[in-house]
């Protein structure tokens, strides 16, 4: 049986969460925030195995003025299902005027025999801020990798800020464990900081380690991109990104 | 239009700077990621389905004259590494210098104006593609060429592989590159918000390490 689920969150500038609906596996809980003035959810236990075939969504409206974090208990784990279909997984995020979003999930682990189509649409307001990470690790343990389609688009003030579409696995096109692509690398993953303060200031671009880099994009945001041997290495870059450029 | 137009245009000899760029090439030798010809062929096909797949639409989308300012917004937000941004607008420049020589005409007028420091090289070499008579397909398969040809020349320079090998290496990519310019220009008759975003990590991250090298032989 495969399914269909779709989460909403809505965040409110006075620390309300005037929408909060789980549906099938997807749970969004209020959780104790650490940073004072915002709001956080966390998306529990459920989050984690979408199954060949089914189709998830969490969509999230960060109203003007609010700032939300939403982070997730546990990995995401793509699994085969029992249908040869592949699974889809869509995250729609909606951040208002002065509003700030800090989207940060567990990783997402491709496990093998798996097929999962990730779409992660942003909209910001050009006065929102925002702190996305993604972390994709292809297969568990000394497996060989699941098939993981992953396409961001971030718009801002409805232009385009960033657009990417990552493809591994065997169902993604040839040339993806070459040395343009991934050469080798079970672990890769994104932190994109997106504020307007960069319009003034610009991050610099410079190289994190041997295999990551810190990117202004043309928009005012700053873009880390890495990948690692493994999960725990890419988990290494990206907290050290997220302390140096989010202090979160 | 003549077809032959479509062959000035993808020669390596049409003066439009890509000699001097390796298309990621360069940095992947270094690192030990291109050893052999098989390694080669390895980066260029990961290459091709990746920025050479978005580089082909944006160029079809330019071919099939789409707005200029959308598609040049679209090709930066696909390029997050700012030295592959300012390489590209360089290259875009150069071809456009190259192109209004070669094929003059109100189009190519109109981009070089609108875009004085230079459009992403996909839209201009797009752009140009139309103004040589020639359609989005044409323009995808420039794209999806240079796509593999920058780093196969780089590598016979760069490795001293042998250039029968690498040539070898082009003609067994031959029906990829039709893929890909195939699946670019049926994306890019769709519209921008249809475009292809597919990218490569590494690309970006040794990109920026690559243009930090106080000597290189290449540019990009």
């Amino acid at each position: 049986m495969s399914l269909r689920a779709t989460a909403r969150i809505a965040a409110a500038a006075d620390g309300s969460l005037p929408v909060l609906e789980s549906d099938g596996p997807l749970a969004p809980r209020r959780t104790r925030a650490a940073a004072p003035g915002w709001t956080r959810v966390t998306v529990v236990g459920a989050m984690s195995a979408p199954l060949g075939g089914d189709r998830l969504a969490i969509e999230t409206e960060v109203r003007d003025g609010a700032r939300l974090r939403v982070d997730s208990a546990a990995a995401t784990l793509a699994l085969p299902g029992r249908v040869p279909h592949p699974a889809a997984y869509e995250l729609r995020l909606r951040v208002g005027a002065y509003a700030a979003l800090h989207w940060l999930p567990e990783q997402l682990v491709s496990a093998h025999g798996s097929d999962l189509r990730v779409r992660t649409d942003v909209d910001l307001d050009a006065t929102a801020r925002l702190v996305l990470r993604e972390e994709q690790v292809l297969g568990r343990h000394g497996e060989p990798p699941g098939t993981l389609f992953s396409r961001l688009t971030v718009r801002r003030a409805g232009r385009p800020l960033l657009d990417q579409e990552l493809a591994y696995g065997p169902g993604a096109p040839g040339g993806w464990d070459g040395g343009a692509v991934l050469a080798g690398h079970r672990a890769t993953g994104q932190l994109l900081v997106v504020d307007p303060a960069f319009e003034e200031e610009p991050v610099a671009a410079r190289p994190l380690g041997e295999h990551g880099a810190l990117t202004p994009l043309a928009g005012p945001a700053a873009l880390v991109t890495a990948v690692a041997p493994d999960a725990l290495a890419l988990s290494r870059i990206l907290d050290a990104a997220l302390t140096e450029l989010a202090d979160v | 239009m003549t077809r032959s137009a479509l062959l000035v245009l993808a020669d390596g000899r049409f003066p439009a700077g890509g000699h001097a760029h390796s298309g990621g090439a360069e940095a992947a030798v270094k690192a030990g990621r291109i050893r052999d010809a098989a390694g080669l062929e390895a980066f260029c096909l990961g290459r091709l389905h990746t920025t050479g797949l978005t580089a082909a639409g944006l160029a079809a989308a330019a071919a099939l004259g789409h707005d200029p300012y959308e598609l040049d917004a679209a090709a930066d937000a696909r390029t997050p590494s700012p030295a592959l941004r300012a390489a590209s607008r360089r290259l875009g420049r150069q071809l456009m210098r190259a192109a209004r020589a070669t094929w003059p005409g109100p189009g190519l007028d109109a981009l070089a104006a609108a875009f004085p420091r230079g459009a992403h090289q996909p839209v201009v070499l797009g752009a140009t593609a139309r103004a040589a008579g020639r359609g989005p397909e044409d323009a995808a398969h420039c794209a999806a060429y240079e796509t593999a040809g920058g780093p196969a020349t780089a590598t016979v320079r760069l490795l001293g592989l042998d250039p029968y090998q690498a040539t070898a290496v082009l003609a067994r990519l031959a029906p990829v590159m039709d893929e890909v310019a195939a699946r670019a220009t049926a994306a890019a008759r769709e519209g921008v918000d249809a475009l292809p975003a597919a990218s490569a990590p590494l690309l970006d991250i040794t990109a920026e390490q690559h243009a930090a090298w106080p000597v290189r032989l290449f540019a990009s």
